[in-house]
């Protein structure tokens, strides 16, 4: 069964269509590419998956259940993680505290016994911590683990950004152009890491990339969009051969 | 000087980290605890009107500081902690119940100015606070049967476990006490998982929203432990003033409020303290050079308010980090002493960074 | 028959103090319009105008028109110095700072007015003051009302035509809606921000001026700024006809309050009204929802 499917998914802002009846399904396990010309729409899809917009028309399913209406805050424990475009870490915080921040889906404890921080609450922070430093273990970032964000080089912020998603413990990551902004051996790195998460983690990805090297080098399935509406959907080297998605990125829109 | 290794999680969990820092806070402790003995009767009055600002300080900038939520209409709060606690105590109940029972009220207050505010983004947030504050504020001032008119409400001396709290020492000590518990309850909220979400809610709130934070729960919250704290703050308060005022809590005890975690230093509670104890010496250090000062100005009775602004305007202009900022830099000078580099300490410039987007 | 001249007048009085609102609350949006700072010493700004007024008319002697102009001018200078001296520095400060800023201002121009004017209500006689104007036979009204509400109608107009037929209000409508590419054109944008400030200052000042025949000057005074706050909000804080009908609604509605409810209720209707607007619609009457694209 499909972990993630869109159905006929469609937002308007005002008059412009963003995102026109697309639909399509994520396998589990499976890194999923969406490609396309800037203003094409993807990243109002991840903005549709995680819930900041609603949807104008359709359905989204995960894992089985109808997420189309659920509350933004919820979408972290249905097991959805993701990063922003233009990085939307905490900055005035410190990379640990980050990481942290990623974990608080997973925590249960109540207001009252944090007021008091009671010994449950030391243990939970304490199994929390074990799992932030593992994810900085596993991205080489302990250097910086006690630094502001604010400080930090921006390629290492993009990896603070996918370390704290991966502290929610996510079954579907959205990546919204992971190498954007990296040079390329942080690229490189960064496909590395694209793959060590789902062959390690078994999570399904979910990925909006420009850097066409990258999309081939970690994606099962590719989906081309233009315009909102999907050109072309398949391997990498068939979506990078239909003529529809050369023209579009030739020619600006589709005919 | 390098870091001591640290052990443990456990250990970075720790109020005070090392030997060090729990030494000098015993020592702090101390010091404090023998000033009344020391000191004179005027000096201890006024030291524990600055615990009684710290507390409020500290409870404003749990929602300022940490949570970025501007409030311009604070002294409504400390004006409701008072009341509902000289009230109480009127009516017979016993200090231990009244003024945790008036920070509850005040709490309840604050959740409910909270709610309506959720939607509202940091400037329409400070212009309602402010509208708020002063609504509030009138009230106080009109309500006659409630405050006692112009002749203000006198404020009941209460007994606690048969110890008479009475005078400058039993505000000192009873202040200092719950100055206290009030850090040490901000120090809980902040290694916890609500402090983070506060603190993500300030740097991002859609990020913090995909982190799984319920923005609405989370600020109403923090809306509701920053007003209950300083509603404790107002209970003391009123054994301060000893007679309520009705025109005390007003806009301008509020800018005094927020003045305090600005020039302080935002997100720091040591900030708060810091803020406390300027605003507190201010008027002293003026006493002090009043009648030295050339030109008749020692007697203008605009000179306090005056260096007041003009020390916030510098503090903005020049050190946006406020004393603690400054402090920090400080500390971070002397341990790398021969081998500091300004570059180190120089604040990044943004330019037309806009926040009409959150 | 009374009750409606008697109406009338509450509303021509309200529409009157609401002008003043009105004009003060311009200030705040072309400011914020442009800089995105909001001035919390616009009020204090404002008092300052009325003191400058009151020492060329009623110290110097100068005649009202003239001495007025000058106080205008003057208090459109400071505006400049203001902005080309303090607030230029902070820009890309959080808002926040700013705000803290302004009011750190706001208490240094207090003090600074007592130090030079004194603690005591200040006024000077204009061709406004105590005369009146009578419409048929039972409508009588107060010169000083009517002259605040032609006063601002016709400054309206003049910044009006300023705004959208000379070459330097269009460059700061540009430099307002878009910082960037106004600078690329070559429009000086640091420059037209001072002389917008110059001009909230101006506006200020003409308010000030304005009420002199209804109420005194003190250092006080500034405390208006507080409520054109509800003005600006009203009208969506962004937009200038906005900021002047929300004045004159909270100023209308400020006096009927006074008249019809209890006492008390008038000092705080400025702030019912505007956090009933707020609560209604976060993002103000006018104003449209933008959010955060990520
Ligand atoms: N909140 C919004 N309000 C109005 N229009 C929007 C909003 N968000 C996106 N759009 C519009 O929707 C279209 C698609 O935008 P989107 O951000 O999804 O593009 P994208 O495919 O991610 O492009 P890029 O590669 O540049 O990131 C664009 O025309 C954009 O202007
Ligand atoms: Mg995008």
């Amino acid at each position: 069964m499909s972990i993630f499917v869109a159905d006929e998914i469609a937002m308007n802002f005002g008059g412009i269509r963003a995102v026109e009846g697309v639909s399509f399904a994520v396998e589990p396990g499976e890194v999923f590419s969406i490609i396309g010309p800037n203003g094409a729409g993807k990243t109002t899809i991840f903005n549709m998956i995680s819930r900041i917009y609603t949807p104008s028309a359709g359905r989204m399913m995960f894992d089985g259940a109808d997420i189309t209406n659920v509350p933004p805050h919820t979408i972290a424990s249905l097991g959805i993680a993701r990063t922003f475009q233009n990085i939307e870490l905490f900055a005035n915080a410190s990379l640990l505290q980050n990481l942290l921040i990623g974990r608080h889906c997973h925590s249960k404890v109540g207001l009252l016994a944090q007021l008091g921080f009671t010994a449950a609450v030391r243990d939970a922070e304490i199994a929390h911590r074990e799992k932030a430093e593992e994810v900085i273990e596993f991205l080489g970032v302990q250097r910086y683990r006690d630094q502001m964000i604010a400080n930090l080089p921006y390629g290492v912020r993009k990896v603070v950004e996918l370390g704290r998603a991966l502290c929610i413990e996510p079954r579907l990551l959205l990546l919204d152009e992971p190498s954007s902004g990296l040079n390329v051996e942080e690229t490189e790195e960064m496909g590395h890491w694209i793959g060590d998460i789902r062959r390690d983690l078994g999570v399904t990805i979910i990925m909006v990339e420009h850097d066409m090297k990258l999309v081939h080098m970690v994606s099962d399935r590719v989906m081309a969009l233009a315009s909102g509406r999907i050109l072309a959907l398949g391997t990498s080297s068939e979506v990078q051969n239909d003529p529809e998605v050369i023209r579009a990125y030739i020619g600006g829109a589709p005919a | 000087m390098i870091a001591p290794f640290k052990v443990s999680y456990r250990q970075d969990l720790l109020l005070a980290k090392t030997p060090a820092a729990k030494a000098s806070y015993a020592v702090l402790l101390v010091a404090l605890a023998v000033i009344p003995l020391v000191m004179g009767e005027f000096y201890v009055g006024e030291l524990g009107g600055l615990f009684i600002f710290a507390i409020a300080g500290v409870g404003l900038m749990l929602l300022t500081g940490y949570t970025g939520l501007v409030s311009l209409g604070h002294a409504a709060f400390l004006g409701i902690g008072a009341y509902a606690h000289a009230i109480m105590l009127a009516q017979g109940l016993p200090f231990l119940i009244s003024l945790p029972l008036a920070g509850v009220i005040t709490a309840a207050f604050g959740v409910a100015i909270g709610v309506p505010t959720l939607r509202m983004s940091g400037l329409y947030l400070a212009i309602s606070t402010l509208a708020f504050g002063s609504i509030i504020g009138t009230v106080l001032q009109k309500w006659d049967a409630l405050t006692g008119g112009f002749d203000g409400f006198p404020v009941r001396t209460p007994t606690i476990l048969g110890w008479k709290i009475q005078g400058a020492i039993g505000t000192y000590y009873t202040s200092l006490i719950v100055l206290v518990l009030v850090i040490w309850l901000a120090l809980n909220i902040l290694r916890a998982p609500l402090g983070r979400a506060m603190v993500a809610i300030r740097d991002s709130e859609i990020s913090a929203q995909s982190m799984g934070i319920n923005l609405a729960v989370t600020k109403s919250i923090a809306f509701g432990v920053s007003a209950g704290i300083t509603g404790l703050a107002g209970g003391l308060y009123a054994h301060y003033v000893r007679h309520l005022a009705p025109d005390s809590f007003d806009i301008l005890l509020s800018i005094q409020l927020v003045t305090i975690v600005f020039i302080g230093g935002l997100g720091s509670i040591h900030g708060a303290i810091f803020g406390a104890v300027f605003m507190r010496l201010l008027p002293q250090a003026i006493a002090m050079v009043r009648d030295d000062l050339p030109f008749g100005l020692g007697r203008t009775p605009g000179l306090e308010p005056s260096l007041f602004g003009l020390i916030l305007v510098l503090v903005i202009m020049f050190e946006p980090g406020g004393i603690n900022g400054r402090w920090m830099k400080l500390k971070h000078w002397c341990k790398s002493f021969p081998l500091h580099r300004r570059a180190a300490s120089r604040r990044q410039k943004s330019y037309a960074k806009s926040e009409r987007l959150r | 028959m009374e009750s409606v001249v008697g109406l009338l007048q509450l509303i021509i009085n309200g529409a009157a103090t609401g002008c003043i609102y009105g004009l003060i609350a311009l200030g705040f949006v072309l400011i914020y319009k442009a800089t995105e700072m909001v001035n919390f010493a616009q009020g204090e700004i404002m008092m300052l105008g009325g003191f400058a007024a009151y020492t060329f008319v009623g110290i110097f002697g100068m005649n009202y028109w003239v001495g007025s102009g000058l106080a205008v001018l003057a208090t459109a200078a400071f505006g400049y110095l203001l902005d080309a001296v303090v607030l230029r520095r902070v820009i890309g400060q959080p808002q926040f700072a700013v705000v803290m800023l302004t009011l750190g201002l706001a208490f240094i121009f207090r003090a600074g007015a007592g130090i030079a004017w004194g603690y005591d209500s200040v006024a000077f006689v204009t061709p406004f003051t105590n005369s009146i104007v009578r419409f048929g036979d039972t409508l009588v009204l107060g010169a000083d009302n009517l002259s605040i509400i032609f006063g601002t109608l016709v400054l309206c107009g003049v910044l009006y035509l300023f705004f959208s037929r000379t070459r330097l209000g269009i460059a700061m409508q540009a430099s307002s809606q878009n910082q960037l590419a106004a600078y690329y054109m070559g429009i000086p944008v640091r420059r037209v921000f001072s002389l917008i400030w110059a001009i909230s200052a101006g506006v200020a000042a003409v308010a000030a001026i304005l009420l002199v025949p209804v109420q005194m000057v003190d250092v006080n005074s500034g405390i208006v700024g507080f409520k054109a706050f509800a003005a600006a909000v009203l009208g969506g804080f962004g937009s200038i006809p906005g900021a002047l009908v929300g004045g004159v609604v909270v100023g209308v509605v400020e006096q009927l309050a006074g008249f019809y409810l209890p006492t008390g209720f008038q000092e705080v209707t400025s702030n019912i009204v505007l956090l009933a607007v707020l609560i209604l619609r976060p993002q103000g009457l006018f104003g449209q929802v933008i959010r955060k694209r990520v």
